[in-house]
This record gives C-alpha cells, structure tokens and sequence, in this order.
C-alpha cells in the first residue's frame, strides 16, 4: 500500500501498541495501554477530554516519546523508526494547525510540497472532501468556519496518501450536521484500504466505528466492537418519561434496586438490578408499579438496551 | 416577566448579515437553548445581548438594561461562562472565587463566608488551596459555573459549557443549571449536545443568521415529525445555504 516497504505482511496489524506509558511530571497520562488495530480498520479512542487520548496519539505520531512500552506503526518502531513512520501517517492534529495567513490552496500545497509529491498527482484521494471546499481556494484558512477548516485539515493529512490516519478529535465544536458529513468521508476512505484511528469526545459516534476503546483517566476501560461493549452491560436498563422530570429524577435515585439514574434527552435512564437472585430486582414492571403507587400517572416506562454512553457511565462508576 | 427582549436585532460586518432581524423573549427561570449550526450566528447574538457589540439595527433589553445604551448595566447583571474561557488556571480555587466575586461587587466578608459554603455543596472542600489548572476539566467547569452565578445575577450566559467534559460530569452540570433556574436565574445556553436540548424548557435554532424555529422540544418534534432533537436540528440546519461553510 505504502511505496515504502514495511517490514510487516498482510496479517501484520497496521497498529501495535504494548504496555505504553507517559507522566507529565506527578501526572498518568497515559497508564498501560496495549492494543492492535487491523489493516483497514475505522477504531475510535473515545472518552472525554483529559483522558488521555492526544498524549496517545502524539506517541503514536512519533511526535512524544513513551515513557515505557513499546509501539509500532505498519510494523516500524514508533521511537526507532520515526523517520519512516512520518512518510506513511497523516496526523490532524486536536488543535486546528494549519497555516492561518495562507489560502485554503496554500496549505494544501505546502504539505504536498513536503512530502515531494503535488495536489495534481493525489487529487484523486482528496477530491470528495477537498473539491467540497475548493470554491474558497483563495480564502485565507484562519477566516473558514470550523467545519471547513476540519475538511482543508482533513486533505492536508490525505495529500502524501498516507496508509494510516490518525485524527484527533476531528469532530469537536463542530455542530451535529457537519459532524455527520466528517464521519461519511471516514467511512468513504476506509473503503479506499486506509486505517483510521480516530478519537472522540461524543459516545453517540462510537457506532461509526468498527472497534473502539474507551478511555478515562489514561487507562482503557473496554476494547471491543461496539456490539459486544453493549452486550457486555450486564445490567437492566429501564427508560423513564414523564411529567416534572427533574422532580422524577430525584424520587428514582430513592427507589431500592436502582443502581443509578441519569437524564438521557427526553427520557431518564436508570440502571437496575436485574438478577432474579437479588431482593431489590427491578424491571420496568415492577419499577412502573413502584411509581403509581408514589401517585405519577402518565409514564412511560419500558426496558431498554444501553448505548455507548450506558456503558461507559456504567463502567467508570466502578 | 421578561428577562430579554429582541426585536427585529441586526448585525451586519460589511456586507455580511451575521444576524438577521431575530426577535424572541425569554422568561424569568427559563432554560433557553440556543441552537445553531456553526457560523449560524449564535456568538455574535450572544456577544450582542451581553453587551460586548453594537447591534448594527434593532433592539434588545436585558435584565431590564438596553443592551446598546446601558451596555455596562447589563454586564453588571449576568454571569457568562464558555467551554474555551472561564477561570484564570494559575490562581487558586478560592482565589477565582474571590477574584470575580469582587469583580462584581460582592462585599468581602459575604464572599469569605459562600466561599466555604459553595465548595462543600460541590464536595471541593480539599481543593480550596489548589490551582485551577490541577482539576480535572469536569470539575472546572463545574466550579466555573458556581463563580459565574455567585453574585446571583439575573441572567446566566453559558457558551457550549459542557464541551468535550465526561457523560456523568455533564449530567451532573445539568442538575446544577436546574438548581440555578429553581432559584430564579434564567439559563440562556448553547450546546453541540442534541441530548441537552431536550433539557431545556424551549430551544431556537438558528440558520444563516435567523430564528428558524423556537419552541419546547417536545413541539419542535411533533412539528417536525422527528423522533429527536437531533433529527430536528438536522432537518433545519440542512436548508442552510452555507451548508458545510
């Protein structure tokens, strides 16, 4: 794929990381972390800011050493190797990074420049997303909006036609829509043979992706697809709706069997005991039957299955 | 009552329309969503209504304040907060405490005496000496929005205040802006958060520079026949002509 030979064979994950670790002084960034990404694979880091996941991909850019552990990158040794790995990644960066005071056309040409290829040789990679902003070619980068600064981004990291891509956070501060569009031209480049590693603030994307890893405070909690994590509760989730929702939202907190409640939009999750050895099992029965007899009519209450952002609230309550 | 009023509010640089001619109030202990896709114009009407620009036409009244001729009045007023700024991250917890507590004119001794009080109902008690920069951003932001309601303004402007903060963290965020709304302190928030939306007692959501649509979330989706607010948002935000920009 690469016109550099790796030493790695079709079988060889596009990723590989062991055991890594970082400290900023006192700090764990990063704690342990060990995981494989496949050839042509989309995986999401995702977890909130803080957790860890920029300090992850700068290490996996070459661009920050490991304190301990080891990674590779299309089989080359991320601190041995960097050289290599910088001709085959394409990085974007958390923070917008490109060149403010130069045109949208500028930029692009500049990172075509220096990895000794031109915008005409590899517009064929670029063009979906790039051709989307190429009526402003003359603009200067700094007065786009965030959703066309993300896709000039996104070309620039695209134009060297890299094997690999490491977006970070590409979709924060971007509104729902624009969101949406970003995450199309990632399905549409998996299907070109690249490897995505992407991260993420916002769980409702974990579905777009094919594995993910969720992370809080430098550690993964789950690596899985996001089927299995969401199989994987092992808990009852009963959804709530109703009139005086932030009242309701206190007297379920009270119920005996409920594990937790949260508002979920429209609707209250609370997560429940559901062994039918517990005492204080509930289901959105007996739940139902505990609030009328508390004098609430006009309530919706059904079982339901978790989603991401179940689980992971579920899994960092431990 | 009222706690703003627009009318027919205006903004134009050069001879780009950043906000259109937006009208819309919003009432005393209301949790007003401001909804918008990027570049839609929700910070230049929000830096409007807080008085930091002059509206090129039209008219708004904030906490009872003309947000053009009584700018400094209205500012005196509300409490602001965003996701990019809200605390000085090299002073101390109490020392931002105490800072924007004298910026608006609470006396010493009262701020000495919340001061303990607030960091105990948010369970910070151990990090009064500690630098802002040490806590965990939830927290942050968190704190942040305690400080920005200390002087109990009238008005709360909160700017994408839970951006990129963890599930639980920002549901608990949430319980507070309802607290801060029992009190009296009307809540005018914007979020990239569809589920946030629904927290709110009314949204608008705004398209190249215009209210499109303003109403509870519940109305917004029987009239859009949409299952959420997300659909919803979608649904509008699609007709923009500077879709993508």
């Amino acid at each position: 794929m690469s016109q550099l030979t790796p030493n790695n064979t079709p079988d060889t994950p596009a990723l590989s990381c062991r055991n890594i670790s970082k400290s900023y002084g006192k700090v764990k960034a990063l704690h342990d972390i060990t995981f494989d990404v496949q050839q042509g694979e989309i995986f999401g880091v995702i977890g909130p800011d803080g957790a860890g996941k920029s300090t992850l991909f700068r290490i996996l850019a070459t661009l920050l050493l490991p304190d301990a552990g080891e990674a590779t990158v299309e089989g080359f040794d991320v601190v041995k190797d960097y050289k290599k790995i910088r001709k085959i990644v394409g990085y974007m960066p958390g923070r917008f990074s490109l060149y403010q005071d130069l045109t949208v056309e500028e930029n692009l040409r500049i990172f075509a420049t220096l990895f000794n290829t031109t915008i005409e040789e590899n517009y064929h990679l670029v063009k979906d997303i790039y051709s989307q902003i190429e009526p402003f070619k003359t603009r200067r980068a700094g007065a786009l909006s965030g959703g066309m600064k993300q896709k000039l981004a996104l070309s620039c990291a695209l134009i060297h036609k890299p094997s690999i891509l490491f977006l970070d956070e590409p979709t924060t501060g971007i509104d729902p829509v624009s969101r949406k569009e970003l995450w199309e031209m990632l399905r549409n480049l998996k299907s070109q043979g690249i490897t995505i590693i992407v991260s993420t603030p916002y769980m409702d994307e974990a579905s777009l992706c094919d594995r993910i890893a969720l992370i809080q405070n430098g550690s993964f909690l789950r690596i899985d697809t996001p089927d299995n994590i969401v199989k994987s509760f092992g808990k009852g989730l009963i959804s709530v709706k109703g009139e005086n929702m932030g009242e309701l939202l206190k007297r379920l907190r009270e119920i005996p069997g409920v594990i937790s409640c949260f508002a979920f939009g429209d609707s209250h999750h609370v997560t429940a005991e559901n062994s039918s050895n517990q005492l204080n099992s509930l289901t959105a029965d007996t739940l139902a039957e505990n609030l009328k007899k508390q004098g609430y009519t006009n309530l919706e209450v059904k079982n339901i299955e978790p989603g991401i952002e179940d689980c992971f609230m579920e899994l960092t309550a431990k | 009552m009222k706690v703003i009023e627009v009318e027919n509010l205006t903004k134009r640089f050069g001879s780009f329309t950043a906000v259109d001619n937006i009208s819309f109030s919003v009432e005393k202990g209301e949790i007003f969503g401001f909804l918008g896709a990027n570049g839609a114009g929700k910070t230049t009407a929000m830096r409007m209504l807080c008085g930091l620009l002059v509206p090129t036409s039209g008219k708004g009244v904030v906490a009872g304040y003309d947000i053009q001729h009584q700018s400094e009045k209205v500012k005196a007023s509300i409490g602001y907060m965003s996701q990019k700024f809200a605390l000085y991250e090299d002073l101390k917890v109490w020392e931002n405490i105490r800072l924007y507590a004298g910026i608006y004119g609470v006396p010493e001794k009262e701020t000495k005496e919340r001061t303990d009080m607030l960091l105990a109902e948010l369970g910070f008690e151990k990090e009064k000496e500690s630098l802002v920069k040490s806590l965990p951003l939830g927290w942050r932001q968190k704190l942040a929005f305690s400080v920005s309601i200390f002087h109990n303004p009238e008005i709360v402007f909160l700017d994408e205040p839970t951006g990129g903060v963890d599930p639980v963290t920002r549901r608990q965020f949430w319980e507070m802006i309802y607290k801060a709304s029992e009190r009296g302190i009307t809540v005018f928030v914007t979020t990239h958060y569809m589920d946030e939306a629904e927290y709110c007692n009314r949204v608008s959501i705004m398209v190249d520079g215009r209210i499109d649509a303003l109403d509870s979330p519940s109305a917004l989706r029987r009239e859009f026949a949409a299952a959420s607010m997300d659909e919803v948002f979608r649904h509008l935000a699609r007709k923009s002509k500077n879709n993508g920009l």
